[in-house]
């Protein structure tokens, strides 16, 4: 069985050697400033105990006040998971740094998200739309749409 | 006049080709925009959103249980998969528990499905290959047997809408158990026979070992998951390391490849046919009678929050992501495609390679566009 590690427990952690990057923790999550996303990102990939190494997925949820991303994480090693999570409160022009560099498999998913959802991901290394054509009005994973 | 030291010296440069949105070696409506040097592949561009319906959203103006027929038509291949997925995610979000007979028929339809989508996985890689139709057609054959134990149950041969959140949207027919016996024995007896014919096939050993290799260690930071992580050397599987519904209580292995190769995605599919199988046998011995649904409230009303639900489907990690506001639809509702995030690595792993292998490779890889796009 995965193991949702304590978000208590891991941003006691990382408050260590990146203080103020947690901006809230809770049971199986954390929430961590945006700026901070790829120092953490490496710290929970790079630290042997956290060993996470495996990106299951990037989502996002537009939540009107802001957007909140999600990234769930496993260790294969540890059989442990954590789901680390961004906000971005600028509808204008919401962006975040890019996890490439650190996880290979949030390529395609980042390009989804800035196609479909309107975040842009900074450091992506082919930051364009995935699904719809360049041009395309809008971003339908958006609440702008009210019947 | 052109002398002929002229001609050996001729200039050539690199050009790009368009394989898809339509061609069949793209398994559907998807495209390689590959840059060849001769017949080398020196990059691929891979071009997505050609079957893009924008499932997701749409399930934005849905009820829980109107979304069911949706997933059906995301990985098409195996629906009976997709389905299983979203419920569990819907019931972890609801809190709903579902009956042990409702348990065992789901698991035999996802372990069925499987076994479906490996004779396609497998046939249409050997196509690839150049085994032109003689071994997909007596797959299709084999999964022909398996539809029709489907469209038992559902009435569906393609897009089954079976499960339901709860358990499952009708009762076992009594004809069906003994048509499931008989077609187990049969399978197993036919992959033996199909396994002796093509383990050892020095055509698809030439064309398919050594071809495409995929590391563990980029094939875990690329997300892949399903045979091709498999055969990459990760005994990472679903069933074993998170089990869902009530897979812990079934014996069974999980085959794993040593290179990493085109071979070894090929030999992890067979090698999980035999698996599946087994898993299904058990869960006959054991099925036990009762209800096939809980008492779920109509409509479904799941509390403030979210949930995150995977299964391990034929391809890999299937999973569903929910979040509901305590309407009666979900407020966001993202699937975590497996098919998109296994062509992650494609770019590494084609490129040096002849355009006949590129084929070979993304054929190993198995993927839907249905699912790539949504």
């Amino acid at each position: 069985m995965t193991i949702a590690l304590s978000g208590k427990d891991v941003a006691g952690r990382i408050e260590k050697s990146l203080p103020g990057a947690v901006v809230e923790s809770g049971t199986g999550y954390i929430i961590v400033k945006g700026d901070s996303l790829p120092a953490v990102a490496r710290l929970l990939k790079e630290t042997p105990e956290l060993d996470f190494d495996y990106l299951n997925y990037i989502t996002a949820v537009d939540y009107f006040d802001f957007f909140e991303v999600i990234y769930q994480l496993t260790s294969l090693a540890h059989n442990h998971s954590l789901v680390v999570k961004a906000r971005c409160p600028d509808r204008r022009s919401p962006s975040l740094p890019s996890v490439v560099s650190i996880w290979q498999g949030a390529d395609f998913q980042e390009r989804e998200l800035y196609d479909l959802m309107g975040i842009s991901f900074e450091g992506h290394p082919n930051m364009k739309r995935i699904f719809l054509w360049e041009g395309f009005d809008g971003h339908p994973l958006r609440k702008d749409y009210l019947k | 006049m052109t002398t002929r030291s002229e001609v050996m010296t001729l200039k050539t440069e690199p050009f790009a080709v368009n394989f898809g949105p339509v061609h069949p070696s793209t398994h559907g409506v998807f495209r390689m925009r590959a840059v060849l040097d001769g017949e080398v592949v020196l990059d691929i561009e891979p071009v997505f959103g050609y079957l893009h319906r924008g499932v997701e959203k749409l399930a934005e103006e849905r009820t829980f249980t109107g979304f069911i027929p949706l997933t059906d038509r995301l990985d098409y291949i195996s629906s009976m998969s997709n389905g299983l997925a979203y419920v569990l995610a819907a019931e972890k979000l609801a809190g709903i528990k579902v009956p042990e007979r409702a348990e065992y028929i789901r698991v035999i339809m996802a372990e069925l499905q499987r076994i479906a989508n490996h004779c396609i996985a497998v046939g249409a890689f050997l196509n690839d290959c150049g085994a032109f139709f003689t071994p997909f057609l007596y797959l299709f054959r084999e999964r022909e047997k398996i539809i029709d134990l489907f469209e038992m149950v559902s009435g569906q041969r393609l897009t089954y809408n079976y499960m339901r959140i709860g358990g499952v949207s009708q009762d076992l027919p009594e004809e069906f158990l003994p048509a499931l016996r008989k077609f187990v024995d049969q399978m197993a007896r036919f992959i033996e026979e199909y396994d002796f014919f093509l383990k050892q096939n020095e055509v698809l050993l030439a064309r398919a070992r050594g071809v495409g290799i995929l590391s563990q260690e980029t094939a875990i930071n690329c997300g892949i998951s399903g045979p091709v992580l498999r055969a990459s050397g990760a005994a990472w599987d679903l069933r074993k390391a998170d089990p869902y519904s009530i897979y812990n209580r079934f014996d069974f292995d999980i085959p794993v490849g040593a290179t990493g190769d085109s071979y070894d995605r090929y030999r992890v599919r067979v090698e999980e046919i035999r698996q599946s199988l087994r898993i299904i046998r058990q869960a006959m011995e054991q099925i036990p009678g009762g209800p096939v649904m809980a008492d779920v409230p109509r409509p479904l009303h799941p509390p403030t929050g979210e949930a995150y639900a995977h299964i391990e489907s034929p391809k890999g990690e299937l999973g569903f992501y929910l979040v509901s506001d305590g309407s009666i639809a979900p407020y966001r509702c993202h699937v975590r495609p497996t098919s998109l995030i296994n062509l992650t690595a494609l770019r590494e792993m084609v490129r040096g390679w002849k355009v006949a292998d590129m084929i070979i490779i993304f054929g190993s890889i198995d993927i839907t566009m249905g699912e790539v796009d949504r």
